[in-house]
């Protein structure tokens, strides 16, 4: 099945995915840090069986002390688990659908995680997923609920709604022409972050940020919904128009270039080398300079962060066997 | 600058340590960084929300030192645990700590109010019911009274209704 972070969506040239998370909590059992594996266990089966009661849905559970470490990591790395679930081992489980386009965190932070993700600018059709899911579940559990501060959770930042909703961009130009620090300090100011997606500290490898609602209570779905994608089309358009300025300068234009030739000849790369020189290919192949296929350097960011690599492939334990791998796996995919 | 471990990889990781006095900077990749040790993924990851959480919650509540703290009856959590962790224990203890985590919640967010998807495990809202919709309901109970041929039934209920459009309030 093809999986959802391939696919090019809505505004794909900038936009490479969306997701909603929602956090939920039964009542009558304590959050998952006050709480030992035996009755993590019994949360994670009571909410297995309220899912699977009549839906049909093609979830598979995975307990998370049956994965190696790397096959964790590399969940974590598409994106379908939080890194600090990765970690995780007994008592918490991962309920995944097909598509890999739901995943059902239990007990993380709190026993329930709902994720759900689309490719491109999908806020709405995401929000809707999660939400149908989410009453089907309502219906067969008893969620901690108050009526003044909504769903209750472990983290007090996520009362209310618990709805975290988060669009994942690709910001190359906007990030050579140093504007993302102006970015994340205006988009502050309106109740959402944005931040790197990859990597750590404050420069995001592959130019790749993630922007996300801040504020869960007091405010609705619909409306964080709305405010956060009001934002995301503006800075579709502000990386658009920087994009657009910047290939047509010769030095810009003639490293996208030379980004390309690289990857389609480099014999080893680093992660940090391939985020690096995929940017810049992509930014060339959204503004048509360069005739590639986007969705393969989608496909090629996900599949080429190391425990993915690793997981995928038995001899790519060392650092250096990794890029050994990447770069031939690059250049398969690249060649015409 | 290149890696000072392996020479090839661009240097990401930049530390300085204090040993006894001396500052000794090293240079290093991720994966040489990685491998010997200075990155983990797990940790560092953006900002700690929860941390923060704490933080704010110590502010606020500085004159909590005392001894016979009470706790939450379900999970045992004492206030100050929330304090240091920054994180709730169970769904009790917003209820046993309702009052001493508002302020905090509103720094967060703003409101304290929620508004948005209602659980269904919420309690029934209490419905006051106007005037008007009191006379719709009694004038089809009285209808459904009047079909079934229960004429005495009937004419209590009208009786009824007589009273509250007449009297206004009850």
């Amino acid at each position: 099945m093809s999986k959802w972070y391939i696919e090019k969506g809505d505004q794909g040239d900038v936009v490479l995915s969306t997701r909603i998370r929602l956090a939920r909590n039964l009542d009558e059992f304590p959050f998952p840090a006050k709480l030992d594996v035996a009755g993590k266990n019994r949360v994670n089966s009571l909410v297995k069986s309220a899912l699977f009661e009549n839906d049909s849905k093609d979830f598979s559970y995975i307990e998370m002390k049956d994965l190696s470490r790397k096959q964790a990591v590399s969940l974590a790395e598409r994106h379908l688990i939080s890194p600090e679930f990765a970690a995780k081992k007994d008592g918490s489980a991962l309920m995944l659908s097909g598509d890999e386009g739901v995943s059902i965190m239990l007990c993380e932070e709190d026993h329930i995680r709902l994720q759900v993700m689309k490719a491109g600018l999908a806020l709405e059709e995401a929000f809707d997923i999660a939400d149908k899911l989410d009453s089907l579940l309502d219906s067969r559990l008893s969620y901690a609920f108050d009526e003044r501060i909504g769903y209750l959770t472990a983290c007090p930042t996520n009362l209310g709604t618990a709805m975290r909703a988060s669009v994942m961009l690709h910001l190359p130009a906007l990030t050579r022409c140093g504007q993302i620090s102006r970015l994340a300090n205006t988009v502050s100011k309106l109740g959402l972050t944005i931040r790197g997606a990859y990597g750590e500290g404050s420069r995001s490898s592959g130019d790749i940020y993630q922007i996300s609602n801040q504020i869960t209570l007091g405010i609705t779905e619909e409306t964080a919904i709305a405010n956060l994608k009001s934002i995301v089309l503006q800075l579709v358009g502000q990386e658009r128009a920087a994009a657009a300025k910047m290939v047509r300068n010769a030095a810009d234009e003639d490293k996208i270039f030379r980004a390309y030739g690289i990857l389609k000849n480099a014999r080893l790369l680093s992660t940090e080398e391939f985020m690096e020189l995929a940017s810049l290919v992509r930014l060339g192949a959204a503004r048509g300079i360069l005739d590639v296929n986007i969705e393969k350097i989608n496909e090629l960011i996900v599949n080429m962060q190391p425990a993915t690599v690793s997981a995928a492939n038995e001899n790519a334990d060392s650092a250096a066997a990794r890029d050994a791998v990447r770069a031939a796996a690059v250049r398969e995919a690249l060649a015409d | 600058m290149l890696c000072q471990n392996c020479g090839k990889n661009e240097a990401t990781t930049h530390l300085k340590q204090i040993i006894n006095g001396d500052m000794a900077e090293s240079h290093l990749c991720s994966d040489c960084a990685s491998h010997l040790g200075y990155s983990d993924m797990f940790s560092g990851f953006g900002l700690n929300l929860s941390e923060l959480f704490g933080s704010l919650l110590g502010d606020t509540m500085p004159s909590l030192a005392s001894g016979s703290a009470p706790r939450c009856p379900k999970c045992g959590t004492a206030f100050s645990d929330i304090v240091r962790d920054g994180k709730v224990g169970c769904a009790e203890c917003y209820r046993t700590f309702y009052d001493k985590l508002l302020p905090s919640i509103q720094r967060i967010h703003g409101k304290i109010k929620h508004s948005g998807k209602t659980s269904h495990s919420a309690p029934a809202e209490v419905k006051v019911e106007t005037k008007e919709e009191k006379v719709e309901k009694l004038k089809a109970q009285m209808n459904e009274a009047v079909a079934k041929q229960e004429f005495e039934q009937a004419a209590k209920i009208r009786d009824e209704i007589k009273a509250l459009e007449e009297g206004g309030e009850n």
